[in-house]
């Protein structure tokens, strides 16, 4: 894939369609691998990467690169069209000025799941979708392939590219998914039982911003949190609003337009289930005003910009569920 | 649920009252001298529609025990759409805060025309009452980053 | 530095009596930026107001806040005592110690605490209270009415009569609308055309009115007072100001069986036609999909008969753009289409006919010149059946909900014209109810029982199925006798229920305006606003609104017009200040605002913005139009980014009253 993905790239480079390729290089280590844009072949065959660890979702980095002279190259998963499609409908992309090559998705490794293993020094993987090979400096280790996908991908919605403008390989179906497990079972616990997983859960907040900052959904040209006009910034005293409600304010901002990737949760070094406040959202808006999944399209209404004369009432939080 | 019920507790209830109908209602009923407690403080504003999650956060992060919103009643906003739009934000918003574990009695969107007064000072007495039953509101307070 | 005053009126004992004003006045002084408090029997009295006046003078005050009444009762007197001693009015904030203090609490410490808490909060907003000034915006003395039936004659006429000037744009080819095609009009039983036709020579007569015949309204841009509107002149192949509507080339013209829509096709038209001898405009129209020159480039007989040389086969579609300060919709109804009705048999039967196709059938003008006879074989119907509540009233999918309201009226009037005109004629009227309230309505229908013998069945028509000797069987139930009739009729007449003109959607959405599940226009308050809008500067006249018969559509018409008069007669529109505005440097341009904007204020602009490193950036910001724009604030929460807020009622405004009130 790695390979058909570099030629594509160096052909569309060559013959002028983009000026430059948005995907992937590897850091300091072989799982470590972060988003970066190509402008020649030889950095393409020199750095380029797409493996079992290509997880991070490019598309909000098209924020910026499409407002750049030339066009881009993306290589979109997925799950990260649904994003693209969002960025498009909200107007912070030049879609024109993109070249979406859909590439197929997961599952991709957790490499947070392989090191809980006591698995270290690790130089590489090799992966039969069952069994995980793990080249360590140590030598190889295996473990169960399943028990090392990165929970987005094991809750994954769709396999199908909401838009592209190639693909590489067949596009695959919108899934159905187990993704809303985890806040059903919530929701059937008591308000106090609740309360104190997310008491446990959002305590070990650092507020380091890494949820908000690789969030799709938060291209804000100035961020409600850095605005000192906005009466919530996180320049304020101590004990402020904004370390209560944060993560409360965010999930409401982008509400309806969360395409559910996964990446907040992904990316939190504390590990907090970040996506389960956006799929809580997700769910009621599907149960309470019909289905609806952000970034399937370019023009439908969001649901918190949309109503009908027939909505149910507020008091439908009262009257269902566990108190 | 507590079994104690604080009788004694006062609860800060901010209610936010849109200006057409809400607030002028919450008028009518002081015109009817139809009292309610003086725990609840009123704020107005244009429509139930300008009224930002945020704002109700911040009362209940600045320490109010239950906050109300009022607006006119589903086809009759000034606006003509605004309290549609409440409604499902409100809706969510709550649907949010029960799901962090946040009383659900504590929050309330009630749909007040500016004749029913005496709708008013009823929904204010029985939510205060609500409130008063649920005690001082701690868990919002508490459920915050980096907890000492 | 703010110079803050602060007021507590007495309102006689009405506030003094439970709330301690001068422990309030006192407690309030000592806020951070008061600079005065003081207390006042009444504040509102001529005396009280020069006190709030002297003290802004004496202490020069940036900002004041009045403890006392309702908001909705004196804001606007200190507003005014504010501007006449020199401070914006908009510095000004009250806080309601009565209504919502006094009056409903007993405790004098408890409500003396409230009013301190409430006067807090006053003070917490008026410190970040900005001074506003109301924009003025021109008003293009000139009107535009979609829609030219009897609504749109009648609001032209008025409008004209007052001294503007007014447009009509009318889709069909001349003017009338549907009271065109109506034989009598109930209760009084006179000849529509009668009293209609007079009105159109009038309109086209008048020398302020423009008909715009044969055109559509594409585009309208701009806000209440200033719209610019895009029409659509569809090519007639016929030059208007050359044709003197002789008549000649219809009667020439070969090729003579076009359906014609103005006799429900139950005849037929020349290819070029004249729709109806008192058409206004009277003009031909060609219609390209029968004329033969335009379709096959062979024929031209109406060019070389035409003495005017009028005919241009070469006439294309133009667009025309004019201003207008005022809109009023009256775009009509349409009765529904009956194929989903096959119980009826309609569409299988020619003798099966709607209402409006009977009144063609009945009028001297009509395919069989003002004799009613059977469609089917021109033999003259002994027994007609009326149904009525055709789709309407109904609750499945096929009909509307509502009651279409005119149809009790007309079958009434169809049926007693018919018992007049042949006696020998057994009319049947199968209904639900007989709704018939309006001025000698009733007795209307009365007389169509009890002096014409018209049979009233209540109970529904099951079913309608054309026999092989031409007659046809009615199968329906009298609830009343609780027993199922079959009657032999020669012809059915069913009232369809009646709908708004198909293109009164697409054009709600250019206007910005609201229409509600059936697609009438939703006026701007059902009571006291019922032709208005919620959309300033956009008007409601006749049935767009909802269903109408003819004297409730003139008045309204007339309505419309007088509030249309009403905004025409101003130079200028005072706006209101308290506007939403979007920073422009945090706009996402998300287009998320703009989507619950009920009032179409919002626009996009492309905005160059200078960039940290001296290069520019082009980016998409939203613009509100203040003229348009009615402050409910709806824009504001939907906005992620903060960009948007509201003036007199900003974001950091309302949370520094929330903040007072929680300290």
């Amino acid at each position: 894939m790695q390979e058909a993905m570099i030629n594509k790239a160096k052909q569309l480079l060559a013959d002028g369609t983009v000026s430059r390729v948005i995907g992937w290089k590897r850091g300091e280590f072989a799982y470590d691998i972060t988003p970066a844009v190509f402008e020649t072949a030889e950095e393409l065959e020199r750095e380029f990467v797409f493996d079992d660890f290509t997880s991070a979702n490019v598309s909000k980095y098209l924020v910026k690169e499409s407002q750049k002279e030339g066009k881009v190259l993306a290589f979109l998963k997925p799950c990260d069209t649904y994003s693209l499609n969002q960025l498009t409908k909200e107007h912070r992309v030049d879609r024109d000025n993109i070249y979406v090559v859909g590439i197929p998705g997961g599952p991709k490794l957790d490499i947070e799941k392989i090191k809980a293993k006591g698995i270290t020094g690790i130089t590489g993987v090799k992966n039969d979708n069952y069994t995980l090979r793990i080249e360590t400096i140590y030598g190889e280790e295996t473990m169960p392939f399943y028990e090392a996908v990165l929970d987005k991908c094991a809750s994954c919605k769709s396999k199908k590219h909401v838009t592209y403008d190639e693909l590489i390989g067949e596009d695959g179906d919108v899934l159905e998914s187990n993704r809303f497990d985890m806040v059903e079972k919530l929701e059937n616990m008591t308000s106090q039982e609740r309360y104190d997983f997310w008491r446990g859960e959002l305590s070990k907040c650092i507020r380091c911003n890494a949820c908000r900052n690789v969030c799709p959904a938060c291209t804000c040209e100035n961020c409600v949190f850095d605005n000192p006009n906005s009466g919530i910034d996180n320049k304020a005293p101590a004990d402020s609003f904004e370390e209560n409600m944060f993560h409360i304010i965010r999930a409401f901002h982008v509400a309806g337009r969360c395409t559910d990737c996964g990446e907040c949760s992904r990316v939190c070094p504390q590990h907090i289930p970040l996506h389960l406040l956006n799929r809580k959202f997700i769910k009621d808006i599907n149960a309470l005003y019909g289905e609806y999944q952000a970034g399937a399209d370019t023009t439908s209404r969001a649901p918190l910009t949309n109503y009908t004369a027939d909505d149910c009432e507020a008091s439908v939080v009262h009257e269902r569920g566990v108190e | 649920m507590q079994v104690n019920d604080n009788k004694d507790f006062q609860p800060l209830i901010v209610a936010f009252c849109c200006n057409w109908c809400s607030y002028a209602g919450a008028d009518l009923s002081g015109t009817n001298r139809l009292n309610y407690p003086a725990n609840v403080k009123i704020i107005r504003v244009p429509c139930s529609c300008r009224v930002n999650p945020m704002f109700i956060l911040r009362a209940f992060q600045r320490g109010a025990d239950g906050v109300i919103l009022c607006g006119c009643h589903p086809g009759d906003c000034h606006y003509t759409s605004g309290n549609y739009f409440t409604r499902r934000r409100m809706t969510l918003l709550f649907s949010m805060l029960d799901f962090l574990g946040i009383e659900r009695d504590r929050t309330r969107v009630e749909w007040v025309s500016a004749a029913e007064g005496a709708k008013f000072a009823a929904t204010m007495n029985e939510f205060t009452e609500a409130v008063r039953k649920l005690g001082p509101n701690r868990r919002l307070e508490d459920l915050r980053c980096r907890k000492q | 530095m703010q110079r803050i005053g602060v007021f507590v009126c007495h309102c006689g004992t009405n506030i003094a009596a439970t709330v301690d004003v001068k422990k309030v006045a006192e407690t309030l002084g000592k806020e951070p930026g008061v600079v005065i408090a003081q207390d006042y029997q009444y504040m509102c009295s001529e005396s009280g107001q020069n006190l709030v006046k002297d003290a802004i003078k004496e202490h020069n005050l940036t900002g004041i806040v009045i403890c006392s009444c309702s908001p909705r009762m004196h804001e606007n007197t200190f507003r005014k005592a504010a501007a006449a001693a020199g401070l914006n009015p908009y510095l000004v904030e009250i806080a309601n110690i009565r209504e919502q203090c006094s009056w409903i609490h007993k405790d004098i410490a408890d409500a003396t605490e409230k009013a301190v808490i409430l006067g807090r909060a006053a003070i917490a907003k008026v410190h970040l209270n900005a001074p506003l000034t109301a924009g003025e915006s021109p008003v293009v003395k000139k009107a535009l009415v979609i829609g030219g039936g009897i609504a749109g004659i009648q609001t032209a006429l008025d409008i004209a009569e007052a001294g503007f000037d007014v447009d009509i744009v009318e889709k069909n080819p001349t003017i009338g609308g549907k009271m065109a095609q109506i034989d009598k009009t109930f209760p009084t039983l006179d000849c529509a055309a009668c009293i209609l036709t007079p009105k159109m020579v009038e309109a086209s007569q008048n020398e302020r009115i423009t008909i715009r015949s044969f055109s559509e309204v594409t585009d309208v841009k701009g806000f209440v007072g200033n719209f610019t509107v895009t029409i659509k002149k569809k090519a007639r192949y016929v030059d208007e100001t050359k044709c003197t509507g002789c008549g000649l080339c219809t009667e020439k013209c070969p090729m003579k069986k076009v359906p014609n829509e103005f006799n429900m096709g139950l005849d037929n038209r020349s290819a070029v036609y004249i729709p109806f001898a008192q058409a206004v405009p009277k003009v031909a129209t060609i219609d390209p999909n029968y004329c033969m020159m335009l379709k096959t480039g062979k024929c031209g007989v109406c060019s070389k008969v035409c003495s005017a040389g009028a005919i241009n086969y070469k006439q294309q579609d133009e667009l025309i753009e004019e201003k207008y300060g005022a809109i009023i919709v009256a775009t009509g109804f349409n009765p529904i289409k009956l194929d989903k009705y096959d119980e009826f048999a309609y569409g299988q039967c020619p003798d099966v006919v709607t209402s409006l196709e009977l009144e063609r059938l009945m009028n001297a003008a009509g395919p069989n010149g003002g004799t009613l006879l059977r469609p089917s074989d021109k033999s003259h119907p002994h027994t007609i059946v009326f149904v009525q509540c055709v789709g309407s009233r109904c609750d499945d999918s096929k009909g509307k909900p509502y009651c279409s309201k005119i149809c009790c009226m007309y079958t009434a009037k169809h049926a007693m014209l018919i018992r007049e005109k042949y006696p020998d004629t057994e009319v049947y009227v199968f209904y639900i109810d007989v709704r018939t309230p309006g001025k000698n309505f009733d007795e209307f229908y009365r007389r169509a029982v009890e002096q014409y013998n018209v049979h009233y069945i209540k109970g529904m028509v099951g079913k309608v199925t054309p026999k092989s000797d031409g007659k046809i069987d009615v199968q329906a139930s009298d609830l009343l006798a609780n027993e199922q009739l079959h009657i032999d009729a020669d012809m059915v007449v069913l009232a369809a229920a009646i709908e708004p003109d198909k293109t009164a959607r697409p054009l709600a959405t250019m206007l910005t305006t609201q229409m509600d599940t059936n697609d009438f226009f939703t006026e701007a308050h059902p009571k006291l606003r019922p032709v208005e809008s919620a959309t300033a500067g956009i008007f409601l006249s006749g049935a767009c609104q909802g269903p109408k018969d003819i004297p409730e559509t003139v008045a309204q018409a007339s309505a419309a017009a007088a509030k249309a008069i009403g905004l025409l007669c101003k130079n200028s529109i005072t706006c209101n200040p308290c506007v939403a505005h979007s920073d422009e440097l945090m706009c996402n341009g998300c287009s998320s605002c703009e989507k619950v904007c009920p009032y179409g204020a919002i626009t996009y602009i492309d905005k160059e913005f200078r960039m940290p490193d001296r290069t520019t950036k082009v980016r998409r910001v939203a613009s509100v139009n203040p003229a348009v724009c009615q402050g409910c604030g709806a824009c504001t929460v939907a906005c992620p980014s903060g960009a948007m807020d509201l003036n007199g009622f900003s974001n950091s405004q309302i949370m520094a009253e929330v903040d007072a009130i929680c300290k």
